[in-house]
């Protein structure tokens, strides 16, 4: 088996509240595979927002390593950090953080803008990746021209469109009637067919069933990890 | 992000919010426009002072030899002003001296003239401009004749009645009709009038027309100027450097002629086109010295208006920032990105400025006689300095947008 694509050793991080330390996470050991389908669950102050910051290198631990598919991003400076983002990490948020001015095809485009890539081919991959989430015929619409579940599945576009590592969701359902989110769950499970590592931060019980490993969090620790059985996700 | 790409993000964001960013634009608006609108006056003023006010008002390679200035372009004290009516006048004797001794080729004439009215039958002209000269005025003074003749040396001599008309008095006087040969009443006296001078146009709107020329002997001349003396010599030479030289031996023989010592001023002035133009070129000065204070103002109040704004963006977008800084974008940039905004904005500016600071150019030269020339590195100063100042301006909110941590910028609402 080849080496997980997220190590995480002994991750603390504190913040400093007006003088009180407050223990975020208090050393969290977490190795997530390649191909794997993984869902962070925890309730409010459990420190899983905490963790996936730091998974999606926004922030950096007070303590700890964090291998991020080799390399080690634990120290890393700010700049490195937006490099690694736009490299390894596709974002889906939960109010799914799309520019209202653009179109879904420049807001699909815009990691390529920052990694670089001359317009044709950005447009191109832009387009092939609306494509794959059923959005080819939206291209060219504003973000408040789209349903909901249709905004979420360009924002999955948009993290899609640079190959990332892995594909980093924070409760992607979370603004999302029942249908839709469902909707929404079945394009990360095709997804993670077609061979995609997909993070998961979600409280919903019912969600967090789609991943085939689920770990839970409490107090800043992992107080659960469990592996289902594949055959239990169809 | 490639330059043009943070331009083009530049230009949509202003799009969307055109209200906001055309007040953004106004202190650089105001501050290239002063900039194009007066260095393009100030410099259609310089040819218009130069080839229009001194060359017809002294005359081409002409110099005069006069008690005092006649024009004046700076102010004069009160002090000098005494001295100068207490100098001793030009007389004729002073014009036979130096006509006589003068060893470079020049052609003169004696002058005297005054504001008086001209008549014929029922009709007058008031405040015309009685000439009493040599035949000579009419070279010097490149005075084309329309209709006519000028007066011959003969009638000169003997100082005839007679008169040449400038094109106002004719057409005042004659209403249509051919003058020549017909007579106008001059001091109570019938002059025959022999000939019509072109029509010389204006001059800070000022008709040069009315005015009439008759021989220096005529029988006017007694009210013209006190009996022996002149108003002034003209003396025109063949070229700028001829005219040194015929100015050099004027003055030497003036001075010898009334024994000044080397140490004394001259107690009479020899008056030229670059002296007239002295004055103006004063004033000139004063503005172009004052143009970087007036322009410099209004850049920063615009810098500053448009530091506000871009700071105002910041707030605003924060959360974009933090969704560009999740998707990649390093700190400079988000850095490049609003500076490039902020720079593009002030462009606009100077853009909008240029084309008010023309269009004000053209109305002055329409409206007036100066020809408002646009100078080319006006427009490219001003172009530099609007971008200039959008870059200074955009700096500092920039480097607040570039230093955001993206959580708390993603959290934003």
């Amino acid at each position: 088996m080849s080496d997980p694509i997220i190590r995480l050793r002994g991750i603390r991080r504190d913040y400093d509240m007006g003088g009180e330390v407050v223990h975020a996470l208090r050393g969290v050991d977490l190795d997530i595979d390649r191909n794997s389908y993984i869902a962070i669950m925890g309730p409010s102050g459990s420190g899983k927002s905490t963790l996936m910051n730091l998974i999606g290198c926004l922030d950096t631990p007070t303590g700890g390593e964090y291998w991020l598919n080799g390399q080690e991003v634990s120290r890393m400076s700010d700049d490195d950090l937006a490099r690694v983002r736009n490299r390894e990490i596709g974002f889906v948020f939960q109010t799914f953080n799309l520019l209202p001015r653009a179109t879904a095809l420049q807001n699909v485009e815009l990691p390529l803008v920052y990694a670089g890539m001359p317009a044709a081919r950005r447009r191109q991959l832009a387009a092939e990746s609306l494509t794959r989430v059923g959005l080819a015929d939206r291209m060219d619409h504003r973000p408040n021209e789209l349903s909901g579940g249709q905004r979420q599945r360009v924002a999955i576009a948009r993290a899609l469109v640079n190959r990332p590592s892995i594909l980093l969701a924070d409760e992607p359902t979370g603004n999302l009637d029942s249908a839709t989110s469902g909707e929404i769950m079945k394009v990360f499970d095709r997804l993670h067919a077609e061979g995609q590592t997909v993070v998961m931060v979600t409280h919903e019980a019912d969600i967090a069933e789609h991943a085939a490993r689920v770990v839970v969090l409490h107090d800043g620790s992992v107080a659960s990890d469990r592996t289902r059985a594949r055959a239990a996700v169809a | 992000m490639p330059l043009w790409e943070a331009v083009r993000l530049a230009l949509h964001m202003m799009r969307v919010q055109k209200l906001k960013s055309f007040f953004s634009l106004i202190g650089v608006v105001i501050g290239v426009m002063f900039l194009i609108a007066v260095v393009s006056i100030v410099q259609g003023m310089n040819v218009y002072m130069e080839d229009e006010f001194a060359n017809r008002l002294v005359g081409l390679n002409t110099f005069q030899v006069r008690q005092r200035p006649s024009i004046q372009t700076g102010d004069v004290s009160s002090a000098t002003r005494r001295e100068w009516a207490r100098r001793p006048r030009i007389t004729e004797s002073d014009a036979g001296y130096l006509e006589a001794r003068v060893r470079t080729p020049v052609v003169f004439s004696r002058v005297c003239e005054s504001r008086m009215t001209v008549g014929r039958g029922t009709l007058v002209a008031r405040d015309i401009d009685v000439l009493g000269a040599d035949p000579t005025i009419f070279g010097i003074k490149n005075y084309g004749i329309s209709a006519g003749r000028p007066f011959s040396p003969q009638e000169a001599r003997v100082g005839s009645a007679v008169a040449v008309l400038g094109h106002l008095v004719a057409e005042r006087l004659f209403e249509g009709l051919d003058p020549v040969g017909r007579t106008v009443l001059l001091g109570g006296l019938p002059y025959r009038v022999v000939g019509v001078i072109e029509e010389q146009g204006t001059l800070f709107g000022i008709s040069l027309d009315k005015f009439v020329v008759v021989p220096f002997e005529a029988p006017v001349r007694r009210e013209l100027c006190r009996a022996g003396t002149l108003h002034e010599l003209q003396v025109q030479a063949s070229g700028p450097t001829s005219m040194l030289t015929a100015m050099g031996e004027v003055e030497a023989l003036m001075r010898a002629r009334r024994q000044l010592r080397p140490g004394d001023p001259s107690n009479f002035h020899l008056q030229t086109a670059e002296g007239a133009l002295e004055g103006w070129r004063g004033i000139s000065r004063i503005l172009f010295a004052a143009l970087p204070g007036l322009v410099g103002i209004s850049l920063v109040v615009g810098g500053i208006v448009i530091m506000n704004i871009m700071l105002m963006a910041v707030a605003e977008r924060t959360r974009e920032i933090g969704i560009r800084k999740a998707l990649g974008a390093r700190r400079r940039d988000i850095l490049a990105q609003f500076v490039v905004e902020s720079a593009t904005i002030s462009f606009l500016g100077a853009l909008i400025g240029i084309g008010l600071g023309l269009a004000m150019a053209w109305g002055v030269r329409e409206a007036t006689p100066f020809p408002a020339a646009v100078a080319p590195w006006s427009i490219g100063l001003a172009v530099t300095l609007g971008i200039a100042v959008g870059m200074i301006a955009g700096i500092y909110p920039a480097g607040r947008a570039a230093r955001l941590d993206p959580i708390t910028a993603l959290r934003a609402e």
